[in-house]
């Protein structure tokens, strides 16, 4: 029978893959507190940035990283920046919670919470992969797709043409088939669409 | 020394007043910004929210194509690009390895030569700004730094991450009275405009409230996200807050501008979804002073 020990020898642990990814040691963090105090969005996450560094302290038992993965948390995270400049450990926790949102997609836990803020993630680099550039328009209608959100901001759109702001046609980069290249092989998995 | 311009994608869309009024006063400066050729989109929020390769690859081809072009700065209004820009080529001079990762995913020999500046560098760099200025923009302001284009300090190595006063002495040379308050570096909900914006509302919401409480006029952004949420979402924002904010929210390009003498219209106030309008009494003080400025060299 394999104990505890052994588990944590041999498994590559949640805290194990950040400190790989990102460089940051979530064992240095003594839990003080001011990232979830700095945090604009604490009070909206199912676990404040505080606590997800604890669960990360923990993530040797798998229950804990499961819940990191599967948190809300890391999609509502603005990477305002306000945790990192904060910390007196200097932990670069933006950076973490970028490290952890790539493992919640590859595993496919992303948090059904997160539905909306992915669907626009993706939507974003769709327009910009075929085109090089970011269409608005292509954009919003994509995001709508995806989302299902079909009637929201209908009505800002008449005055934003009026005042100049939605191009119907895109911008195109000449270097399209680089950018196409570059993307299909940094977004390699396909994971499941939002 | 050669500065190229880095636009962006918001710059050309929903910003374009950002760069029309930036274009504006280049002219009255007589400083010519050519723009990076080919140039793509930075990949913002999206690319580093789901491939580290790719939020780095997509700066990385911007600044390379400024390097090819001899650019021995870029300029980047926009605090997002800013911002995505500085972290790639701290993170690719960090690391020479990753240097040529990326530099294969690019096609192209990075090299990290072209150095990345904000606009308030830019603005604080031109020496004779202060000559140009017929119009003291002589009103209260509130000056919203966001959370890129301060943060993370470390990187950026540009102003302090907690009340910085770059912007503001920026503002006390052409004539405003920047205002102490507590909101300069509290994100706004960014990228979020869209896919959450009750929380884009509620976080916009707390800007324009202590602006207001504080006496602002108006309230000054470098960041077309910024922008974009405090004017754009303003109904949103109202809705939320159960009550109207009527403060115009200007960039500081347009602010400049203003000062300047340059016509409302080149700098793009008309796009804006706030009427930029100022009190009676802000422009019967600013026209007093103008006229006093006028007068000096008159009684002489």
């Amino acid at each position: 029978m394999r104990s505890d020990h052994d588990v944590q020898h041999c498994r590559q642990t949640l805290a194990d893959l950040v400190l790989e990814k990102t460089g940051v040691d979530v064992a240095r963090c003594y839990q003080c507190g001011k990232c979830s105090a700095g945090c604009p969005l604490a009070v909206d996450m199912d676990f404040p940035p505080s606590q997800i560094m604890h669960l990360l302290q923990l993530s040797d038992f798998p229950e804990f990283s499961e819940l990191a993965l599967r948190s809300h948390t890391i999609w509502l995270c603005l990477t305002c920046q306000v945790c990192y400049a904060r910390c007196p450990m200097e932990l670069d926790i933006p950076k973490l919670m970028d490290a952890l949102r790539a493992e919640s997609l590859r595993l496919q836990k992303v948090n059904p919470k997160a539905r909306d803020i992915l669907a626009f993630h993706r939507a974003f680099l769709d327009s910009i992969r075929y085109t090089g550039r970011l269409f608005e328009m292509g954009q919003v209608v994509d995001y709508k797709l995806r989302s299902r959100h079909f009637l929201q901001d209908l009505l800002q759109a008449p005055g934003m043409f009026l005042k100049g702001k939605l191009h119907f046609l895109p911008e195109r980069i000449r270097s399209r088939s680089l950018l196409g290249r570059m993307f299909s092989r940094t977004l390699k998995v396909k994971e499941k669409r939002p | 020394m050669k500065t190229g311009y880095y636009p962006g994608c918001s710059l050309k869309g929903a910003g374009r007043e950002y760069s029309e009024s930036l274009m504006a006063v280049a002219d009255i400066l007589g400083v010519k910004l050519p723009e990076i050729p080919d140039w793509n989109c930075c990949g913002a929020t999206a690319a580093h929210n789901v491939s580290h390769d790719l939020s780095l690859a997509l700066p990385a081809r911007i600044l390379a194509a400024a390097e090819k072009d001899d650019m021995d700065e870029v300029l980047v209004p926009c605090s997002a690009c800013y911002n995505r820009l500085s972290v790639t080529r701290h993170e690719l001079l960090q690391d020479e390895q990753l240097r040529q990762k990326i530099s294969g995913l690019i096609e192209a020999d990075y090299r990290g030569s072209a150095k990345v500046i904000n606009i308030i560098e830019w603005l604080a760099g031109i020496s004779d700004l202060e000559t140009k200025i017929i119009a003291p923009f002589a009103h209260r302001v509130a000056c919203y730094y966001g959370c890129l284009l301060v943060r993370p300090a470390g990187i950026l190595n540009f102003d302090r991450p907690e009340d910085p006063q770059s912007m503001d002495q920026l503002l006390k040379k052409i004539g405003a009275t920047p205002l102490d308050w507590a909101f300069k570096t509290e994100c706004c909900g960014a990228g979020f405009s869209v896919s959450r914006t009750d929380i884009v509302a509620k976080l916009s919401g707390l800007i324009l409230n202590d602006a207001v409480s504080r006496g602002a006029e108006a309230v000054i952004v470098a960041c077309p996200m910024c922008h974009l949420n405090l004017d754009l979402r303003r109904p949103n924002i109202e809705k939320h807050a159960g009550k109207k904010f009527d403060i115009p929210v200007i960039y500081i390009t347009q602010a400049v501008g203003l000062a300047m003498g340059i016509a409302p219209n080149k700098l793009g106030l008309q796009r804006h979804t706030v009427p930029v309008k100022f009190s009676a009494s802000a422009d019967r003080s600013a026209a007093r002073e103008t006229r006093a400025q006028k007068s000096v060299p008159g009684e002489k």
